[in-house]
C-alpha cells in the first residue's frame, strides 16, 4: 500500500496524542489505536518502514509509540 | 402490519396533565386529562362529534361549527374543539337543536360545491362528504346558482399534488398545518369574508410560493381541494401496510397505501415514534424510483468492463460470483477480497454480509459507507461516553431551552425532526447555530438564532475548545454533575487544556473567523439556558478533526451537565436511514455486532460458536484502505451491496483507479449506478417496498420495513447474500428475515430483548433492549454512562492539511439539499429534479466579482485532485472564501475536486474542506468529456442485454 499515505495516516494519529499529558498514555494511545483499526498489511509495512532507514518521515512520538510497542502491532497470524 | 386506511382521529391533540377530569357526555362517565378538549373526550368515550376544520395532528380553531355541543348550566352552543373539559360537566353531542344547526352549517357549505362526488378524487375517503351523511342533510335550500367558487382555476404546478379551490371550504386545516405542523408558513388565507381562498405565498401558485412540498397540507385537507396526482389518477387505495421510509436517518414510519401490489400513496403514520404523522417531499412523494423503467430486474454478468452484460439466471450470475472470489482468493490469498454495504440496507441485510465476509470470505475486510459519513461519531462516543450512539430522543427536544446545532442543515438534511425542533424553537427555545453558511434555521420565519457563529470551514475544533474555555474560566461548569459522573483525573486534564490562553475565544478568532463576544455568548447561553441540547451533522464528522469534534462535543455535554434527561444530550443527525444500524450490527471491519472488536476473543468466540467457523482477530480493511490496497495489487475482488462508492467516495479518479485494478467486482442494486459501471456482476437489488427487515434511525430506534410488493428481481436482497454464502461453501439457513434479527438479539447484548413480534406489539423500539430495559431506552446514560464514568478527553486544534494557497485561495464545502438525496439515484428518478436538476455551486457575489462570474454561468473548480465545471449561483448565505456545491449528481463530479484526506480516527473523508480555485470556463472539464463518454458506452453496453429497453 501507499507508504507515504501510511506514513500521513500514522502521523496525524500521532498528532492527536500528542496533547495527552502523560507520555506513556499517549504513547500506548498511539499504538492501540493502529493496533486496533489498521488492517495486519498496514501494520506490517509501517513497522517495515519504521525498521527501514525511510523512516523519517514519520513523528518523533510515531516512531517512539511504535518502537515501544512493537510486539503489540505485529500481525497474529 | 395491514391498517385501516384512516386512523381514528380524536379531533384534537392528546394533552398532557398529572391530573385527570371526569365528565359526563351523552349519560357515560367519562376521564380525561386535563386539557382534552370536550371532542377528543367524546371521542375517547366512542362518540365521534361532527367536526370539519378539526383535525387532532392541529390546534383546534372552532371555525367550522358543526361540532357544537350543548352542556348542561351553560347557555349556547359551544364548539366542542376549544371547549376543555371540567369535572362534572354533563354534554349532549345530539339534540334536535344540535342537528338542525349542524345541517343548516352543512347547507351553507355544499351550496359552493362542486356536487362531482362520484367523479371526484376523494370520493370514499372525503370527510365533507361524511358530514353530509352525519348530519342527514337532503337538501339544499339556496340552491346552486348563487355566487360561487366553482369556477376557480385549479393550481396544477406542484408535480405530486393538485390544489383546487372550488372543492375548498376555508377550514384553514391547510394553513396551519404548514405553519404548526411544518413551520414553513407559506400557505395563507387571502381575501376576507366570501373571497377567503386557500393562498400559497402571496397568490402565487405552489410552485413560485416557498411550500417545500412536505405534504402536511396535503394530509390536513378534509375535501379533494389538496389532492395527490397519484390518487387522481389511479383512485383510492384498497390497503395500506405501515412501514419506515428508505430516505434519511430520521426513519419516517409511513403507510403505503396499495391497490394490490401498487403504491397509491405514502402517507405518514401518525403512530410513527419518530414522525408522529409528518413527512418531507421526499418520504411522502418521491417513491416513484421504485419502479422506474431504469430498474435491472435481471442478473448480468461479463469479463471485462468494455464487454457487454449479459442477462443470466440467477444460478449462473451467483455461481460465476462465488467461482469469481474463489479463484481470487486461491491465487490473490484469503485477504484478497471484501465486502461494502450501504447505510440503505436494512439491519438484517447488514448482517448477512458480514457475516458472509467474516465466515464465508474468511476474512474481516467488511465496511459500510457510514465509514464516509459517521464512523467518527462510533468512534467519538464510545471514547467519551461509552457507547457509539446518539442520546436521546427526538421527542426529547420538546423539553430542550437551548439547541445547539452544528455542522448540520436539518431543514434540508433532516426536515421532519427540523420541524419538530422549529416548533420548539417558535415555543421559545434559544438557537446557536455553528455554521460556515446562513442556513436557513438562522432566520425563518419566527425563529431567530441568538448566535450564529460562522465559522470558517475546518475549525471546528478550535471552536469548541473555545466554548469550553469560556465555560471553565467564568465558573458555568456543572461541578456536581462532573464529580459524580465523570472520570476526576481525565477532567482536571481537560480543564487545564481548555483554560489555557490559547484556547480562549480572543486567540482562536483568529483561526475560527468569529469575533470572541459572540463565542463567548453563545457558550454562556449553552451553559446556562437550561437544558441544552446539541445536534450536530456531517459538518462535524467529515472533518480531518472529525472524531475530535465529536469528543469536543460531548465534553461541553458532560461540563455542563447536559445529558441523561430530556431536553439535552447529544445527538448526532445521521445522514442516511440505516446509518446507526449499519454499525450496530458489526459492518465496521474491526468490530463484531454490538461495537465489540474482534480482538476480543470472549466476543469472537461467541460467533464463532454460533457460526461454526474462526474468526480472523484482526481488522479487515477499511473502505479507503481497500482502494489503496487495489491500486497497490493486494485487493483483488468485492461484493459491494447498495452502495455506490464511485459517486459518493472522495477523489473519484483514485476510486475508478482502484476499481479497475480489480479482477471481480459484484454490485447488487436497484440501478446500474456508477460503482456498477466498473463491476463484472450485477445483482438486481430490491426497493425498501419490497423488503422485510429493519432500519435504526438516529434515535437508536429500530423500526420495522415491510413488503408491501413482492421483489421485482424475484430474490430479495437478503436471499442474494445467502445463497451467494452457500456457493462459497458457508451455508446459511434462513426463511425470514425475523430470524436473521432473532440471531442478532441472541448475540448481542444491547439486542437481546428486541424481535419481530416485540416490534409488532410497540411499533418501534429504542436499543438497548434487554433484560434491564425491556421496552428499550429512550434516553441514554441516566444514572451513569454506559462506560461507568464519562471521559472528558482533550481535544487540541490541529489545522487541516487542506491549505488555502495562491494558487487553491477558495475553501470548497459540500452539502445536500432537501429535494434530492445523497447520490440522487433515487430522488433522480422522480419529479424532485424540478427543485433541483443539476448541481449548482454556490459562491459569494464578492468571489464572484473578483473572477468575472455571472450567475448562472460555467464556472471551473480546480482541486489537487481534479476539476469540474459546474454552474454558478451568486448567494450570500456564503462567507466570501467559502464555495459550497451538492453531490447528487454523477456528472457534477463534485467528488473529482474532493481529496483523500481524512478523519485521524476513522478515515472519514474530509469532504467539507477542499482548497480549490475556480474561474469562469465555456465548456466541461476533461474529466466530465470522459465521464460522458464512458457513461455513454456502459449505458450502450446495458442496452445490448436489454434490446427492449434501449
Amino acid at each position: 500500500m501507499d507508504m507515504e499515505n501510511l506514513i500521513h495516516m500514522a502521523n496525524k494519529i500521532g498528532e492527536f496524542f500528542e496533547s495527552v499529558p502523560d507520555r506513556e498514555e499517549a504513547l500506548l494511545g498511539i499504538s492501540g489505536h493502529i493496533h486496533n483499526f489498521w488492517a495486519p498489511r498496514m501494520r506490517s509495512q509501517l513497522l517495515e518502514c519504521v525498521d527501514s532507514a525511510n523512516s523519517e518521515g514519520l513523528k518523533p512520538i510515531v516512531l517512539e509509540a511504535i518502537r515501544a510497542h512493537r510486539n503489540n502491532l505485529l500481525p497474529r497470524h | 402490519m395491514h391498517k385501516q386506511l384512516n386512523e381514528k382521529d380524536f379531533g384534537t391533540p392528546e394533552r398532557t396533565s398529572d391530573r385527570e377530569v371526569t365528565l359526563e357526555i351523552d349519560g357515560m362517565q367519562v376521564t380525561v386529562t386535563a386539557g382534552t378538549s370536550i371532542m377528543r373526550a367524546a371521542a375517547e368515550g366512542g362518540v365521534n362529534v361532527p367536526k370539519l376544520c378539526a383535525t387532532d395532528s392541529l390546534e383546534p380553531f372552532g371555525s367550522c361549527r358543526l361540532c357544537l355541543v350543548e352542556i348542561e348550566g351553560r347557555r349556547g352552543f359551544p364548539a366542542s374543539c376549544t371547549t376543555p373539559v371540567e369535572p362534572g360537566m354533563k354534554i349532549r353531542t345530539q339534540t334536535p337543536k344540535l342537528q338542525s344547526l349542524r345541517k343548516g352549517v352543512m347547507e351553507l357549505y355544499i351550496s359552493d360545491h362542486p356536487l362531482d362526488c362520484l367523479t371526484c378524487p376523494a370520493n370514499g375517503n372525503c370527510e365533507l362528504q361524511d358530514m353530509a351523511g352525519v348530519t342527514g342533510l337532503r337538501e339544499v335550500r339556496y340552491g346552486f346558482d348563487g355566487e360561487n367558487h366553482l369556477a376557480s382555476k385549479k393550481d396544477e404546478s406542484n408535480p405530486y399534488f393538485t390544489y383546487d379551490p372550488s372543492k375548498c371550504i376555508v377550514c384553514n386545516r391547510c394553513v396551519r398545518a404548514c405553519e404548526e405542523i411544518q413551520g414553513t408558513y407559506a400557505l395563507t388565507i387571502s381575501g376576507r369574508g366570501f373571497d377567503s381562498r386557500v393562498s400559497p405565498g402571496t397568490d402565487q401558485s405552489f410552485m413560485e410560493s416557498d411550500c417545500v412540498s412536505c405534504g402536511a397540507c396535503v394530509q390536513a385537507c378534509p375535501t379533494a381541494t389538496l389532492q395527490e396526482k397519484t390518487v387522481i389518477a389511479i383512485g383510492q387505495a384498497e390497503h395500506s401496510v405501515v412501514t419506515t421510509c428508505a430516505y434519511c436517518g430520521v426513519g419516517c414510519a409511513f403507510k403505503a397505501e396499495m391497490k394490490g401490489n401498487e403504491v397509491v400513496r405514502m402517507t405518514p403514520y401518525k403512530d410513527g415514534q419518530a414522525n408522529e404523522g409528518h413527512s418531507c417531499v421526499k418520504g411522502r412523494f418521491a417513491w416513484g424510483y421504485a419502479t422506474h423503467q431504469d430498474r435491472i430486474t435481471k442478473p448480468m454478468i461479463r469479463s471485462k468492463i468494455t464487454d457487454p452484460w449479459r442477462e443470466v439466471s440467477w444460478a449462473e450470475a451467483l455461481d460465476y460470483a462465488a467461482s469469481e472470489f474463489k479463484r481470487i482468493q486461491k491465487q490473490h490469498g484469503r485477504d484478497s477480497i471484501g465486502g461494502i454495504v450501504s447505510s440503505r440496507c436494512t439491519n438484517e441485510e447488514g448482517y448477512l454480509v458480514q457475516k458472509l465476509v467474516r465466515a464465508a470470505f474468511g476474512n474481516n475486510n467488511v465496511d459500510t459507507c457510514a465509514r464516509v459519513c459517521h464512523s467518527p461519531t462510533g468512534y467519538g462516543l464510545k471514547q467519551t461516553l461509552g457507547e457509539s450512539a446518539g442520546t436521546q430522543t427526538f421527542k426529547s427536544v420538546e423539553h430542550s431551552d437551548v439547541i445547539l446545532v452544528i455542522g448540520a442543515n436539518p431543514t434540508d438534511a433532516h426536515p421532519v425532526f427540523a420541524s419538530r425542533m422549529k416548533k420548539r424553537l417558535r415555543e421559545g427555545a434559544k438557537l446557536i447555530v455553528i455554521d460556515p453558511r446562513k442556513i436557513e434555521l438562522v432566520s425563518s420565519p419566527h425563529i431567530k438564532a441568538a448566535f450564529h457563529l460562522p465559522l470558517k470551514p475546518g475549525t471546528n475544533v478550535a471552536m469548541l475548545s473555545a466554548l469550553a474555555h469560556v465555560i471553565v474560566t467564568e465558573g458555568l461548569l456543572h461541578n456536581s454533575f462532573i464529580a459524580e459522573r465523570c472520570e476526576d483525573r481525565a477532567f482536571g486534564q481537560w480543564r487545564d487544556f481548555v483554560s489555557l490562553p490559547e484556547n480562549s475565544p480572543e486567540a482562536t478568532q483568529q483561526i475560527t473567523g468569529v469575533s470572541a463576544d459572540l463565542v463567548r455568548g453563545a457558550a454562556r447561553l449553552y451553559a446556562t439556558g437550561g437544558n441544552a441540547a446539541i445536534y450536530y451533522g456531517l459538518g462535524v464528522t467529515e472533518h480531518a478533526q472529525g472524531s475530535t469534534s465529536v469528543m469536543a462535543i460531548a465534553n461541553l455535554a458532560m461540563a455542563t451537565g447536559n445529558i441523561g434527561r430530556e431536553g439535552v444530550g447529544v445527538n448526532p443527525l445521521r445522514g442516511q436511514n440505516n446509518v446507526q444500524g449499519s454499525c450496530d450490527i458489526g459492518s465496521f471491519p474491526h468490530e463484531l455486532p454490538g461495537y465489540r472488536h474482534v480482538s476480543d476473543s470472549t466476543t469472537r468466540h461467541l460467533f464463532e460458536q454460533a457460526w461454526g467457523v474462526e474468526i480472523q482477530p484482526e481488522p479487515g480493511l477499511r473502505i479507503p484502505n481497500m482502494f489503496d490496497a487495489a491500486l497497490d495489487g493486494s485487493f483483488k475482488g468485492l461484493y459491494c451491496q447498495g452502495e455506490d462508492i464511485v459517486q459518493s467516495d472522495p477523489n473519484t479518479q483514485h476510486v475508478t483507479a482502484a476499481l479497475s485494478a480489480m479482477e471481480c467486482i459484484v454490485v447488487q442494486d436497484i440501478f446500474l449506478n456508477e460503482t456498477a459501471m466498473y463491476a463484472h456482476v450485477f445483482l438486481p437489488g430490491s426497493s425498501f417496498l419490497e423488503k422485510d427487515g429493519t432500519f435504526t434511525n438516529a434515535e437508536r430506534r429500530i423500526s420495522r420495513v415491510r413488503r408491501v410488493m413482492p421483489p421485482k428481481a424475484i430474490l430479495a436482497d437478503w436471499e442474494v447474500t445467502v445463497q451467494l454464502s452457500q456457493r462459497l461453501g458457508y451455508p446459511m439457513n434462513y426463511k425470514h428475515p425475523s430470524e436473521i434479527m432473532d440471531e442478532i438479539a441472541r448475540l448481542t447484548p444491547t439486542f437481546h430483548g428486541v424481535s419481530y413480534a416485540k416490534l409488532e406489539e410497540l411499533g418501534s423500539i429504542q436499543w438497548p433492549c434487554n433484560d434491564d430495559a425491556p421496552l428499550g431506552t429512550p434516553i441514554m446514560h441516566i444514572d451513569h454512562f454506559v462506560r461507568g464514568k464519562g471521559r472528558f478527553i482533550i481535544t487540541q486544534y490541529v489545522a487541516t492539511d487542506e491549505k488555502v494557497t495562491r494558487k487553491f485561495p477558495l475553501i470548497l464545502t459540500t452539502g445536500r439539499i432537501l429535494s434530492q438525496y445523497n447520490v440522487g439515484a433515487q430522488t433522480r428518478r422522480t419529479e424532485n429534479v424540478q427543485w433541483h436538476e443539476q448541481d449548482l455551486l454556490e459562491i459569494h457575489p464578492h468571489d464572484a466579482e473578483d473572477r468575472g462570474i455571472n450567475d448562472g454561468g460555467w464556472v471551473a473548480i480546480q482541486s489537487r485532485s481534479g476539476e469540474t465545471v459546474l454552474r454558478a449561483k451568486l448567494s450570500e448565505r456564503m462567507q466570501p472564501g467559502v464555495v459550497y456545491t451538492t453531490f447528487h449528481f454523477p456528472e457534477s463530479g463534485a467528488n473529482v475536486i474532493t481529496t483523500d484526506n481524512s478523519d485521524w480516527a476513522t478515515n472519514c473523508p474530509e469532504y467539507k474542506v477542499t482548497a480549490v480555485q475556480i474561474k469562469p470556463v465555456s465548456e466541461p472539464s476533461d474529466w466530465q468529456q470522459k465521464y460522458t463518454r464512458f457513461s455513454k458506452a456502459q449505458q450502450d453496453l446495458l442496452d445490448q442485454a436489454r434490446p427492449g429497453h434501449a
